[in-house]
Formats: structure tokens, C-alpha cells, sequence
């Protein structure tokens, strides 16, 4: 279990005093995936960076698994964060070495015997489906296949937790897709909790059990997904979930609707059925759906008719059917 | 032809400068790499954004470094006369001028170095962090095997300088082709012992730069 307590970083710049966090509070569960989302500079690099302490908490404390990080020497400090891997956005490979080699870099840092690693890494190229390559150099390979290394390289040593920053921010859709579904299996099979640290609401969407959303240093809403995606109740979090509905040329004035499909829906025309049974004029505003490991994930923002008849018509379907929504209002009102 | 030149070969004296000049560079530039390269490892490390920032350590090392590379190397060479006199018990011949010309090329190898080490992304250096890796493991597994390549390429170009001044050592009392071209081609007015001298030098360096080159190519794991 990871608990962040009252953490809060200040830098101290040329240009002053800055504060990337303040009074951060959460708590991460073993086997849980765990989100942060927030937009640039929320200060979510940061705040992972305090969870395995490459970056030093002004205040507050990360407690792993009862151990208070701040309180442990340097040694064992450097001993804890074999525990705890980390990914990146950029990958962060040893370029001089082969993908066999960079799996076994931190079996190395724990001094496991040689034979003993090479038999490790071995088994975690075969997890993340690259055995095949495993006397490839990084500049041989794809974003994908350079991430699924990272992976197996961030798992190697035993790992409990896994940072993930950005990790799929590099890559193209259908790769992303291929990574969280690695993701999701690692976790599900090897039992690793992982923390996933963006700013696409999608990546939340299809992985993630909870999520903290984070703004201006701060967790503005901290829920189940469900329910973020449901009843998402501070504004940056209906921003990051409608995301492009927020031009003027998109709507103009109206209710704005957000359905979310979980995976039990999609399999049904829902939005015709939907048109058909309200006779209700929608208009389709953005649309985007995922099959994530099988299930589909994905979301529809609908535009309502002024008719708030019709728009109640619309509304009553959607809890008559079990699907869920939200509203979104209109960024077009809020702005003027 | 002038007859000297004749002479020089038939006695061996061409010869010789040529050995002499490639082995006062390498040798030089062995003791000038076992003390650049720590020092370079250490301006690296002490930096602000290196693994373990120093800033009072690295403002020392760099004044250090800066004051001796700021100074022309004809001006130090005689200035560290005495030095390599302590150290050799002779201030003339090709053991005074190497240390002469280690003191000369030991901070100009540690900018090469600290350079070739600042090319390592941050990013692999973070993640080593992150897997727990001590200090003196990301220096000896990440930093300097990331740089090697870059490592390679410096050292060719640092070969090439000190081969430089080796010519120049050659005024004062080392041996060399800069010797030869000097005493017999320049004091004496032969041009052609002249040329012969930078002809030798251009296929000297020619020999290094390619040889490093193709070395720091099949080292580098990037290209391919
Ligand atoms: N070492 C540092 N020194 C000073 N300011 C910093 C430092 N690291 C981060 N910051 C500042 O803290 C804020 C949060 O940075 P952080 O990298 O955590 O953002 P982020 O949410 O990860 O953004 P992005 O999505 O762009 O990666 C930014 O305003 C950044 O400028
Ligand atoms: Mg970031």
C-alpha cells in the first residue's frame, strides 16, 4: 500500500519560489491501478517522482508498505526502490546495451548471479511478447516494442509497484491500446499495482480502477472511475472528460451529454436505439470508442435538443436502460 | 632533393621522429586520459543537474580547468619547464615534454570528457535512479558505457591536439618531427625537410582519425 500524506513540494527557482504540490493526500491499494490525470504542469510528474523519492517532499510523508521513505537511510532507501519500477514517456533504455542486457540492468543493481538474471529477464521478454528480440540493441526497435522493454525491465526485480509517467504519450493509438492491455495483464497476473500518471482521459478510461485528478498541484476529485466518468463534480475534471466540445463553432448554447460505454452497452446500437425510441433530433459531437482487452470502452457526447421535453425524453431512457451519462455544460455559456 | 634530407633518412633520423612524435602523443595522452577522464567524471557528477550536484566542488574544478586551457600552450610548455624538471630531473628531452604536455592536455580531456558525459540523457540516468542504483553504479554502468562512443570520438580529437603540441615541444627540446622540421628544415633552409615533416604529420593524423572513427562506429549501438 502506498499512502501519500500531506505532501506538498516547493522549488526553489532563480525566479522565485514554486509550488508544484500542496497538501496532496491519497492512498494507493495493493492491486489496484491507479490514475492521476491533470493537464500540463499540474504537477503529476512531480508527485510520482515523490513516490519513489527522486524528487524530496518539502512536507508531508510516502508511506510504502509502513516504511516512511523519508525516514529510511540512503541505503536502504536505494534498496526500497527496487520494489517500486518505473516507465517513462521517453522510454529511458541503456542505448549501448542489448534488450536482454537492459532487462538485466536492475538484477544487476540487486546482485542476483548472472545465470539466475539472464533466466529472469528471459521469462519477463516472454511476458511482454519480445523474446525474439532479445539481442536487438533499443535503436532496433519500435516505440512499442522499446516501452514493452521498459516494462519487463521495470518488473524485473521483483517488482511490487509500477510508476508509469506518460508512458503511452509517445506512441500511436493502436500502440497505446497494445500497452495498456500489457498493463492490464500485468497487473492482473503478476499482481503489480500500478500507477498511471497522464493527461488523456482514455488511458484512465480503459485501465484504471480509481483516479485522483490533479490541478494547479492540488487533487481537485479523487473517485472510482465509474463514478469520476459518471458524475465527474470539479470543473477541470468535466473539462479533461469533454474534452473538444468547447468551440463555439461545435454547439451552440444547449445541454451537452456524455455517455459512457463500460463495456456492457456497446454491443447494442445504443445511440440509434436511443434517436429512434425519444424521436429525438441528437447531434453526435464527438465520439470515441476502444476495444481494451476485449472490452469495449469509449465515450459519445451528445449534443440535446432545445426541446427540453424531448431532452427529458432522452434523459429518462438513458436511466430506464442502465447507461451511463453525464452532462457536460456547454463551455460556449461558461465563456461569455 | 637537398642532400640533408637523404641523409636523415639513410641515418634514420626521419625514422625515428616519427616514432618519436606517435609515441610522446599516445604516451601523453594515456596519463593525460587517467587524469581527464576522472576529472571530467567528476565535473559531470558535481554539476547542478549531474547525479550528485557539488556546486562549491565543481566551481573549483572548472576555475581549475578553465585557467590552465586559457593559457597558450607555447607559454605553458616553458612555464611548466620546472614543473617536468621536479618530476623527470631533466627540463630537455621527449620525458620532460611528455609531462609538459600532460599538463597541457589533462584539462582540455576533461571538458572533452564532461561533454561526451553530458550527451548521456538524463532519462537513463533517472531510471537507474529509479531501479536503486548507487551513484557509483550509474557512473560505472550508465555514464560511461552510454558515452563510450562519444568517449571515442573525443579521444581522437584530443590525440590530434596533443600530436599538435608535441610538433611544438619540439622548439624547446622534445624530439619528434617537430624537431626535425624545426632544427634541420626551418634553422637550416631546406623547405623540402619542411614538407616532408607535414606530409609525415597530415598521414599521422589521417592514420588516427580514421582508425578512432571506424573504432567509435562499431563501438556505438545507435547507428546500425
Ligand atoms: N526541478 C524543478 N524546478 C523547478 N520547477 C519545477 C521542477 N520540476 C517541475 N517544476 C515545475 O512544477 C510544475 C509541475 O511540473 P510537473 O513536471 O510535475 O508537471 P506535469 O503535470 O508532469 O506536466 P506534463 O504533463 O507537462 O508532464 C511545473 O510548473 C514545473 O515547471
Ligand atoms: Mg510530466
Amino acid at each position: 500500500m502506498i499512502q501519500i500524506e500531506d505532501l506538498s513540494k516547493t522549488f526553489h527557482t532563480a525566479a522565485g519560489e514554486f509550488t508544484a504540490l500542496s497538501d496532496v493526500n491519497l492512498t494507493v491499494n495493493d492491486g489496484e491501478i491507479f490514475g492521476i490525470i491533470g493537464l500540463s504542469g499540474a504537477g503529476k510528474s512531480t508527485l510520482v517522482r515523490c513516490i519513489n523519492y527522486l524528487e524530496v517532499p518539502t512536507n508531508g510523508r510516502v508511506v510504502i508498505d509502513g516504511d516512511e521513505l523519508g525516514k529510511l537511510s540512503k541505503k536502504e532507501l536505494l534498496i526500497k526502490r527496487r520494489s517500486i519500477g518505473m516507465i517513462f514517456q521517453g522510454f529511458n533504455l541503456l542505448e549501448q546495451r542489448t534488450v536482454l542486457k537492459n532487462v538485466c540492468f536492475p538484477l544487476e543493481i540487486a546482485k542476483m548471479p548472472k545465470s539466475d538474471a539472464v533466466k529472469r529477464a528471459r521469462e519477463l521478454l516472454a511476458l511482454v511478447g519480445l523474446s525474439d528480440k532479445e539481442n536487438s540493441y533499443p535503436s532496433q526497435l519500435s516505440g512499442g516494442q522499446k516501452q514493452r522493454v521498459a516494462i519487463a525491465r521495470a518488473l524485473a526485480a521483483e517488482t511490487k509497484y509500477l510508476l508509469c509517467d506518460e508512458a503511452t504519450s509517445a506512441l500511436d493509438p493502436d500502440t497505446t491500446r497494445s500497452i495498456l492491455e500489457l498493463l492490464k495483464k500485468v497487473n492482473r497476473e503478476l499482481g503489480v499495482t500500478i500507477i498511471v500518471i497522464t493527461h488523456e482521459m482514455k488511458v484512465i478510461e480503459s485501465i484504471c480502477d480509481r483516479a485522483a485528478v490533479i490541478d494547479g498541484g492540488r487533487i481537485a476529485e479523487l473517485a472510482a472511475v465509474s463514478e469520476l466518468f459518471a458524475s465527474p463534480k470539479s470543473d477541470i475534471a468535466r473539462k479533461l472528460i469533454l474534452p473538444s466540445v468547447n468551440t463555439a463553432s461545435e454547439i451552440k448554447g444547449g445541454r451537452v451529454i456524455r455517455i459512457t460505454f463500460d463495456g456492457e452497452n456497446s454491443f447494442k446500437p445504443t445511440v440509434a436505439n436511443l434517436i429512434l425510441t425519444c424521436q429525438a433530433p441528437l447531434n453526435i459531437l464527438k465520439a470515441d470508442t476502444e476495444d481494451i482487452g476485449g472490452v469495449a470502452c469509449g465515450y459519445i457526447i451528445l449534443g440535446l435538443p432545445d426541446d427540453t421535453a424531448v431532452a427529458d425524453r432522452v434523459i429518462r431512457y438513458l436511466e430506464d436502460n442502465n447507461i451511463s451519462y453525464s452532462f457536460g455544460e456547454s463551455e460556449v455559456e461558461k465563456n461569455v | 632533393m637537398s642532400e640533408l634530407l637523404i641523409k636523415l633518412w639513410e641515418s634514420g633520423t626521419i625514422q625515428k621522429g616519427i616514432w618519436e612524435t606517435v609515441y610522446m602523443t599516445f604516451i601523453s595522452a594515456f596519463f593525460s586520459y587517467l587524469i581527464g577522464l576522472p576529472l571530467g567524471i567528476l565535473l559531470n557528477v558535481t554539476d547542478k543537474d549531474g547525479i550528485h550536484p557539488m556546486p562549491w566542488l565543481y566551481r573549483i574544478l572548472s576555475i581549475a580547468v578553465n585557467i590552465f586551457r586559457s593559457i597558450p600552450f607555447v607559454i605553458l610548455m616553458v612555464a611548466m619547464l620546472p614543473v617536468a624538471k621536479l618530476i623527470t630531473g631533466t627540463s630537455l628531452g621527449n620525458r620532460a615534454m611528455i609531462v609538459t604536455l600532460i599538463i597541457a592536455a589533462a584539462p582540455y580531456v576533461a571538458r572533452m570528457a564532461e561533454s561526451s558525459f553530458k550527451e548521456v540523457g538524463g532519462g537513463v540516468i533517472e531510471a537507474a535512479k529509479s531501479m536503486g542504483a548507487s551513484d557509483m553504479r550509474i557512473i560505472c554502468r550508465v555514464l560511461i558505457p552510454e558515452a563510450k562512443p562519444s568517449l571515442i570520438v573525443g579521444s581522437v580529437i584530443s590525440l590530434v591536439t596533443i600530436l599538435g603540441y608535441s610538433a611544438m615541444a619540439g622548439t624547446i627540446g622534445g624530439g619528434g618531427l617537430g624537431m626535425i622540421a624545426v632544427s634541420f628544415g626551418y634553422q637550416r633552409f631546406n623547405d623540402d625537410i619542411i614538407w616532408v615533416c607535414v606530409l609525415l604529420t597530415i598521414v599521422i593524423v589521417q592514420i588516427i582519425q580514421e582508425v578512432g572513427m571506424l573504432i567509435a562506429r562499431k563501438t556505438d549501438k545507435r547507428i546500425r
